[in-house]
């Protein structure tokens, strides 16, 4: 056997009669794994913050909740149905629709599950907001990660961590009034891949509100070319309220609806998947969440008041 | 018979060190030690042998001496301290002979570490959180320091696939810090007031410069070939490095940051865009393919930048260490004259 390989010790077990013949002949620059049982020391880590290897700072959460806390409550007095859909331990990936021209829907979801079920969530999106400066840092230390399977997998898998995408992206952001809870194309179905992956469920939320906080009126596709954004939108509220209306949102009723997670019959740790099963997944959730939506709307009285 | 090592870089302070570390190793017989200044660490039975930059005398010496371990420890990653033409003759031209010379017919070479930096991986927005090593970065090289090492590891992969009977160690440091080495880093971190980019607080990962040294000598002793990261566990905020220095940070603006540092750079402390672009991003990599093979740290990251300011503290009391100056004669002496009792061990007696 090539791997075989003499047990690994602190001393150098080098001497004169353990010719260099006996040892592996096929090395390259590819690793050789060798499963070491000794176990780790555990070292001083004198830290003194509570910033943790993703940047959220769990001080600088609860201080963004305090602070949000009435906006969720008064403002847009959101409302949950199905909470406890969402594990309290391992991990999950939650998908939900996308929606206002700085999504109101993120920081609602996140407030909600960290408030009732008081473990953390990390939020997957663009690479835009590690550009930039203090808001970028605002993003991280509230648990924003950019969206990378990569980074997916480590907070997914291995530290079973729950996790919150909108595989509809920028597309469902920069949508225009007009085009209001219809969901854009998810992708290429990477967070099932992900979720596959990690062996862990997808867990989907439709959510109702987001779309009239903020709406699109148009779009700007030259000034958004020319300020590096990935869309340039004109809201209602800026029009309604100048340039206050960057950042204020219209008092629409939220309600999120939790839908049965989904668990995927494959095994995890796979180099790689079936396209097909996997567009299939991506598709059916998809529509699952369109489904819930036009429910909701069915059953929705007033855009104000639920 | 005994290792027989040949160190390049003698006189940079990894070169020292590991010919320190290896000087205390019984089962090293002889050790040469290559560099264009001397020695700046004591010895004891290095043999050290002045070269230009781009070792055109390695052949000779590799042929001369049989050596079977290269360890090559003369790659610059600091781009402050000399001219990009500079450093290219070092990283580029001086692995390329290095390798050279240790292909060559009839070579004696069986085992190769390379001490490369994670500043191969570069720093941007789209970067995955932690690089593994088998992750390429996500643009392209454009800084001098970061485009000579991507090519130092290129000449490393083309030896080690053409010749397989050779173990190759490339190692990857991060953000080295400690009491003795001297970076970037390490120099922001003794001003007054720590420099920041505005708006920015990155994360960062620290590598204590003696798990570089100890990290080195376990791949020698147990023969893993492959890429290893080297960097402590967890990563800190630059805020949290200042606070951990007791200090805090001052703002530069992100724009016209060579405007901003010009006061800086005449007291010698330059910003290069390899250093911006970590001030900004950031850089985390994966530590486990090291672990895995055995590996076991001693400083974290946060324990790593605690005993670098440990140490400073302890400097700004008692002052500098005496520094040790290097006397070919009396090296010689020692080394060679039969006037000199040695115990047969290698070492002085």
């Amino acid at each position: 056997m090539p791997t075989e390989r003499k047990p690994p010790t602190r001393t150098s077990t080098r001497s004169p009669a353990a010719p260099r013949a006996l040892r592996s002949t096929t090395r390259a620059l590819v690793p050789v794994p060798r499963q070491v049982d000794e176990p780790e020391p555990i070292l001083a880590d004198p830290r003194l913050s509570d910033v943790d290897e993703w940047g959220r700072s769990e001080r600088f959460r609860e201080i963004t909740r305090q602070l949000y806390d009435p906006m969720y409550r008064h403002w847009f007095r959101v409302e949950w149905d199905g909470l406890e859909k969402i594990p309290t331990e391992g991990g999950a990936l939650i998908v939900a629709n996308h929606a206002g021209a700085i999504p109101s829907d993120a920081p609602a979801i996140m407030h909600g599950i960290e408030t009732e079920l008081h473990r953390p969530v990390y939020g997957l999106a663009e690479f835009i907001f590690r550009e930039l400066p203090v808001v970028g840092t605002a993003w991280a230390r509230n648990g924003g990660v950019t969206a990378q399977p990569e980074n997916a997998y480590r907070l997914l898998r291995e530290q079973q961590q729950l996790v919150m995408v909108f595989p509809e992206g920028t597309k469902g952001t920069s949508k225009t009034y007009g085009e209001r809870y219809k969901l854009a194309r998810f992708g290429r179905g990477g967070f099932v891949e992900i979720a596959m992956r990690a062996g862990v469920p997808v867990i989907p939320i439709a959510v109702v509100g987001a779309e009239e906080s903020m709406p699109v009126i148009a779009r700007l596709p030259n000034i958004a070319k020319a300020m590096g954004l990935p869309y340039a939108p004109i809201t209602a509220n800026m029009l309604a309220f100048g340039p206050l209306g960057l950042l204020l949102y219209f008092p629409a009723k939220f309600k999120l609806k939790v839908l049965d997670p989904i668990y995927f019959d494959v095994p995890p740790d796979q180099p790689r998947y079936s396209r097909s099963k996997v567009m299939d997944h991506s598709e059916a959730i998809r529509e699952t969440i369109q489904a819930a939506l036009f429910e909701m709307l069915r059953e929705r009285q007033s855009v104000w008041f639920g | 018979m005994g290792r027989r090592v040949l160190i390049t870089g003698l006189a940079t302070f990894w070169g020292g060190r590991v010919a320190q570390a290896m000087e205390k190793n019984p089962d090293v017989e002889i050790i040469v030690g290559l560099d264009r200044k001397e020695p700046t660490v004591e010895l004891e039975r290095t043999e050290y042998v002045r070269s230009d930059e781009n070792y055109s005398i390695l052949n000779r010496i590799v042929k001369a001496t049989k050596v079977d371990t290269i360890v090559h420890t003369f790659l610059v990653v600091d781009s402050t301290t000399m001219s990009p033409k500079l450093m290219h003759e070092i990283n580029v031209i001086g692995t390329m002979n290095l390798f050279a010379a240790a292909s060559a017919a009839g070579s004696t070479v069986r085992n190769v570490v390379v001490k490369s930096s994670t500043l191969v991986y570069g720093a941007g927005p789209r970067d995955p959180y932690f690089f593994t090593e088998g992750a390429s970065r996500t643009s392209p090289a454009r800084t001098p320091v970061e485009r000579s090492l991507a090519s130092v590891e290129s000449y490393v992969r083309d030896f080690a696939e053409d010749n397989p009977h050779v173990a190759v160690s490339l190692l990857r440091f991060s953000n080295v810090l400690g009491p003795d080495i001297v970076t970037p880093v390490s120099k922001m971190l003794q001003l007054p007031m720590v420099p920041a980019l505005f708006g920015f607080d990155p994360r960062l990962q620290f590598a204590h410069e003696d798990d570089v040294v100890r990290a080195i000598s376990f791949v020698l002793d147990n023969e893993v070939p492959g890429i290893f990261n080297v960097a402590g566990d967890g990563l800190l905020p630059w805020t949290e490095v200042a606070a951990l220095a007791g200090k805090r940070t001052f703002p530069l603006p992100p724009i016209g940051v060579g405007l901003a540092t010009f006061p800086l750079k005449r007291m010698g402390l330059e910003f290069p865009p390899e250093v911006l672009d970590l001030m900004k991003f950031g850089r985390g990599v994966d530590n486990r393919r090291l672990k895995r093979a055995g590996f076991r740290y001693e400083y974290t990251s946060a324990g790593t930048v605690k005993s670098f300011v440990e140490a400073i503290r302890l400097r700004q009391t008692v002052g500098e260490a005496e520094g040790y100056r290097y006397e070919r004669d009396v090296e010689n002496f020692f080394r060679h004259s039969p006037a000199v009792v040695r115990d047969g061990e290698g070492g002085v007696g």
